[in-house]
């Protein structure tokens, strides 16, 4: 296939004209033209969601290569942080200029808190690397979770289990994203406006996420990837890139985790199991690590994939056997498996791998041409 | 003379309990190629790791441009100017030849001057034009060494410190990455040389120390080593 004509900028333009499009017509798409429409925008918009989740994680593993299995905490924490905020539970103790603050201040909160907590793990695992690193994320990830479980005593911060309910939707631009919205002759629902503010943030992520990618500080976590030592033979100030991988990263999961409360309304520790920091590890690996398009097919697939499992699955099964004969969701993990085992062994570089990481895995077959 | 660009008084290295350098005086002026010479063991590359910080010494002082270096943090030398070609070259051998000398600018921050310096690296080296697009990983050996010289360049070091430039290569190669040595000092880079082929290394040298199980036991201009006769006996196998 010839792609040349997309290099070019007019082929830029229309592409992106049509994406656009692509993008802007899709919740309407989805809600005329299946019986469950809305159903599947919101699995869309948290397919967004996780988006933005495995870009931030793409940071610290794929560019740093700093293996973090403890990643959903940031997400909770950003998560919590909308929550206790924008919630009846915690604001009696409050301060009344603390209660539902801005939009996007809460966002640079739930970003500034989660680059507080991504430095809380990153200092004091500076020296480790591979295997070693991966246990203390993981101790990490969960030491987050449990504690947002058992902060109901003393005080009752979190509420526990019982998790934070009666959370605020976004008041943004004048409009309150919990009620549905008439314009254009359209009603744009909560599923809808959602989707577009998801959207909106998940593009921002994308474009900070590029302009870093080709940074000088980019370049820092490539060669830290590569060889800590002759990084800092080449003047790079490996702490502090370090940190600043985990930080951004971290910062990256908190706006999604305020994004996520908010949305969902109602918070609590389930939400942030260890089996979803591997969910979105699974995405930034499968899709291509270190390449931003590649993980964001990887997220796409991964968190739609149980959709579709159940909306075709189960009908398919009926018409066949007029009964479900077996349920997909009992299957869903051992056919994720299956399907990560079988990538890895014919594509471990990924479904859409960036041409460095092709080449990596194919270096030997270079080597035998040269 | 002027101040000279590197002075190292009494400086004392040790691992652990082991003396590896015991108390050397260095002093390189401007504009030098200055080598140091010595069999196996006698801590020459020691003393290279210690000048660029890699190891803290145990004891004396180094001054690069007047100013003491102790108190820097190992990824500040380079910016500082003094920048150490590693035996074994330390390339990123999954980048590419392009990439890794870009990392080697890393410290800089002026694109235009960048991409000159590029050019300057290809003129200098154009093996490493040709493979430009290529991974570090897949270059001989040579072109190795190349990349890793032309990378410390990238930096536009005050000092550059090279560690057995010629080790592992093809007599043939070695000869050309000796004459591209020359050429980097023509163009005015102070350079300390440190190689276990003695005779080559003094032959480019204009200066040479011999260094001997952690003492600096000789010290003199180049052509009066080369034609010391304990010197021909010890190292230059005549």
């Amino acid at each position: 296939m010839n792609f040349a004509f997309l290099q070019t900028p007019r082929g830029k333009l229309i592409t992106y004209a049509i994406l656009g499009i692509v993008l802007a017509v899709l919740p309407w798409v989805l809600t005329g033209g299946f019986e469950n429409g809305k159903a599947w925008v919101r699995a869309v918009d948290f397919a967004l969601l996780y988006i933005m989740l495995a870009l931030g994680l793409n940071i610290v593993v794929g560019y740093a290569g700093l293996l973090d299995l403890g990643y959903i905490a940031f997400y909770a924490v950003g998560a919590y942080c909308y929550a206790l905020l924008n919630s009846p539970h915690l604001q009696a103790m409050l301060p009344y200029w603390a209660h539902n603050p801005p939009f996007l201040l809460m966002l640079l909160v739930a970003a500034f808190t989660a680059g507080v907590f991504g430095l809380l793990l990153g200092t004091p695992v500076l020296k480790l690397r591979g295997d070693y690193l991966a246990i203390v994320t993981l101790g990490f990830g969960e030491i987050i979770r449990i504690f947002m479980n058992n902060l109901d005593r003393p005080i009752n911060i979190t509420n526990g289990p019982q998790g934070i309910n009666n959370i605020e939707r976004v008041h943004f631009l004048g409009i309150d994203f919990g009620r549905p919205v008439q314009w254009l002759g359209l009603t744009f629902d909560m599923v809808h406006l959602y989707y577009y503010l998801i959207l909106a943030f998940c593009v921002l992520i994308i474009f900070v996420t590029l302009r870093l990618q080709h940074s000088r500080i980019g370049r820092a976590w490539v060669a830290l990837r590569e060889d800590e030592i002759a990084a800092n033979a080449m003047g790079i100030n490996i702490r502090n890139v370090k940190l600043l991988a985990f930080a951004m990263g971290a910062s990256f999961g908190g706006v999604s985790g305020a994004l996520f409360a908010s949305f969902q309304g109602f918070v609590s520790p389930e939400s942030f199991v260890l089996m979803e920091s591997i969910m979105v590890l699974c995405m930034v690996v499968l899709g291509g690590m270190g390449h931003i398009p590649g993980v964001i097919l990887g997220a796409i697939i991964v968190s739609i994939t149980p959709e579709i499992l159940r909306d075709v699955i189960n009908p398919m099964q009926e018409a066949a056997f007029g009964k479900r004969v077996l349920d997909p969701e009992n299957l869903r993990m051992l056919i994720f498996g299956l399907a990560m085992i079988a990538i890895m062994l014919v594509r471990p570089e990924g479904l859409w791998p960036s041409k460095r990481r092709a080449r990596e895995f194919h270096e030997h077959d270079e080597e035998a041409r040269a | 003379m002027s101040e000279a660009l590197l002075q190292v008084k009494d400086l004392k290295v040790a691992y652990g309990g082991i003396h590896a350098v015991k108390g050397i005086d260095l002093e390189i002026g401007h504009g030098e190629l200055v080598a140091l010479i010595g069999a196996n063991g006698a801590g020459k590359t020691t003393t290279l790791k210690t000048l660029v910080g890699m190891i803290k010494p145990a004891g004396g002082e180094i001054l690069f441009d007047g100013q003491p270096t102790a108190r820097l943090a190992s990824y500040q030398y380079v910016g500082r100017g003094l920048v150490l070609v590693p035996e074994g070259r330390g390339v990123f051998p999954r980048l590419t030849v392009a990439e890794n000398l870009l990392m080697g600018a890393h410290v800089r921050n002026d694109k235009p001057g960048i991409a000159h310096d590029i050019e300057r690296v290809y003129h200098l080296f154009p093996r490493l034009k040709e493979r430009q697009a290529q991974l570090a990983g897949t270059l001989s050996g040579g072109e190795q060494q190349m990349l890793a010289i032309g990378r410390a360049i990238m930096s536009r070091p005050k000092l550059l410190l090279l560690d057995e430039p010629s080790m592992g290569l093809a007599p043939i190669i070695v000869q050309k990455i000796f004459e591209i040595i020359r050429m980097i000092a023509a163009e005015g880079v102070t350079m300390l040389l440190v190689e276990q082929n003695a005779k080559l290394a003094l032959e480019t040298a204009n200066r040479g120390y011999v260094m001997e199980s952690g003492r600096i036991t000789l010290a003199d201009s180049a052509a009066n080593l080369l034609a010391n006769e304990a010197i021909q006996k010890a190292y230059l196998g005549e």
